[in-house]
């Protein structure tokens, strides 16, 4: 481990990014899941684009948190599998700090590529081209808070068998303010209205987040790796 | 010298005899007032303007509703404690408290929908409130899940209260997402779940069940606080002579 | 207020009295399940005491 904390965390950043995209189809999987679940609406619902208008905004929202839920899973498990978290923890770097490395890596192969295909399925649903923008701002703002949420649950749940179900269960409570906002802000876009108000309450909740889960990471870690 | 005082209530001998000697003094005046309460809510006040008799499903639904979230403050009180402090008597009261405050939520939610539906007609409405007390539900849930799935106990105990700590500080951001949202969609004739104009005849009885209710959960919670000492100290040598008498 | 009227609550009965069933199964259950536990904890440690002592 690198000197300079700052350094550290450029190391972790890096490390995990080429893990993920050595195995491309852990990256693509959450994207098809994506994918797979908004073409699930028009199935179950109406293949009517006015119908499905109605509800993008929502079907987007849950449909991307879901998918980013599949991958946080994996974030912490290799790393604990090989020793490789215990000698984070032991590296005398701030465990929050690390962590917070990782989260970004993590949001990095797996939030960033949702987002970039959310305006194509947005389109799908029928979403009008003035409103892709806010879509694919809001899910930015979203899968980074969802991101930080899940680190906790995935630290909290390391090790534990079906931790993945768990682990849901524990994330999703505390993602439903950032749901609530960030479908409304669709909404309000594809109204031609402007989403400012629910982007910046966005904004804010991912500051707090980012600020904060960190440290309950790290303190989540410590718990289960000892 | 205070500290030494705090430190004897968290040894377990010493809070396993005391809890055992505070809990009738919880759960007789809890009682009382209950039954006073109901008989106040039930016979003796009058009925409600809008309402009619069916505003009294209040005296049950807000008492619940209320300690659902006092319970979920104090089990993530305590768990901070246990964390920050690492006194395991801590621990064991957010241990103890997790599934009295489930069932409050629980009580809340159905006398909820059943107060709803005379009112609004349908047994389920995404209201504010009862929205915000199914999120609750849900992390009661989490919670106990997550004590359930992990083995050893210690990190049980240290991992749920990391939980309980992240649920405790998402709360009031739940809450204030559910209320906004539930303005953005609301129909005219929808309001939050009626509280009437409280009257003082129909006032004082709540305020009864709300106290018989902290009452009650402070004896059911020493009971099971007193069930959680006996498990985690299983080998100790106290017990042989706290059993024996 | 007769009994029977009392019992109908103004037409409101079969939301009324199934809020007060359920809330008090839940009150009276807690305490049961509360005691169960502590009893079969107490069961169980007198047990452990008792084999420990039998083999000392």
């Amino acid at each position: 481990m690198p000197r300079s904390t700052a350094s550290a965390m450029l190391l972790v950043y890096r490390r995990d990014l080429l893990i993920a995209f050595r195995h491309w189809d852990q990256v693509a999987q959450p994207v098809v899941f994506f994918a797979m679940v908004t073409t699930l609406f028009p199935l179950a619902i109406s293949p009517e684009l006015g119908e499905l208008r109605a509800i993008a905004g929502g079907v987007l929202w849950v449909a991307a948190l879901l998918a980013a839920l599949l991958g946080l899973e994996f974030l912490f498990r290799s790393d604990h599998a090989d020793g490789t978290l215990e000698q984070m923890l032991l590296s005398g770097h701030p465990a929050a700090l690390l962590a917070l490395a990782k989260g970004a890596a993590h949001w990095s192969a797996c939030g960033l590529p949702l987002v970039l295909v959310s305006p194509l399925l947005a389109m799908s649903l029928g979403v009008p081209a003035q409103a892709l923008c806010t879509v694919a701002l809001s899910l930015l703002l979203g899968t980074g808070i969802l991101s930080a949420l899940g680190a906790i649950g995935a630290a909290l749940t390391l090790g534990l068998r079906r931790g993945s179900t768990l682990l849901s269960l524990l994330v999703l409570p505390l993602v439903m303010p950032a749901l609530i906002f960030g479908a409304r802000a669709v909404d309000l876009a594809i109204h031609g209205e402007p989403a400012t108000g629910p982007l910046l309450l966005l904004a804010a909740m991912l500051i707090f987040v980012v600020t904060l889960a960190p440290l309950a990471v790290a303190a989540a870690l410590r718990i289960s790796v000892e | 010298m205070a500290w030494t005082w705090l430190h004897k209530l968290a040894s377990p001998p010493h809070a396993y005899r005391i809890a055992g000697r505070l809990a009738p003094w919880f759960g007789w005046p809890a009682g009382i007032l209950l039954v006073a309460g109901l008989y106040g809510g039930l016979v003796l006040a009058p009925p409600d303007y809008q309402q009619g008799e069916g505003f009294r499903i209040l005296y049950v639904h807000a008492p619940s509703a209320w300690m659902s979230m006092l319970v979920y403050g104090t089990m993530a009180t305590a768990a901070a404690i246990g964390l920050v402090w690492r006194i395991k008597l801590a621990h064991a009261v957010a241990a103890a408290s997790a599934p009295i405050g489930a069932w409050f939520t629980f009580a809340a939610l159905a006398t909820g929908s059943l107060w709803g539906k005379p009112m609004w007609g349908t047994w389920w409405v995404w209201d504010a409130r009862l929205t915000s007390e199914l999120v609750l539900l849900f992390l009661y849930f989490g919670y106990l899940a997550l004590r359930a799935s992990i083995d050893d106990r210690e990190r049980a105990d240290r991992a749920s209260a990391v939980l309980a700590v992240v649920g405790v500080v998402n709360l009031p951001i739940i809450h204030y997402s559910v209320n906004w949202w539930n303005t953005l969609h609301q129909a005219s004739t929808l309001t939050k779940l009626g509280k009437p104009s409280i009257a003082g005849e129909m006032l004082w009885p709540l305020l009864a069940m709300i106290l018989a209710f902290t009452l009650y959960y402070g004896a059911v919670m020493l009971v099971r606080l007193r069930a959680e000492i006996l498990c985690r100290e299983r080998d100790a040598s106290w017990l042989r002579g706290e059993l024996a008498s | 207020m007769s009994a029977g009227e009392f019992l109908a609550m103004g037409g409101y009965a079969a939301y009324v009295w199934p809020s007060l069933g359920i809330t008090l199964f839940a009150l009276i259950w807690n305490v049961i399940a509360a005691r169960r536990l502590h009893a079969r904890a107490r069961r169980q440690a007198l047990e452990r005491a008792g084999a420990a002592g039998g083999q000392s």
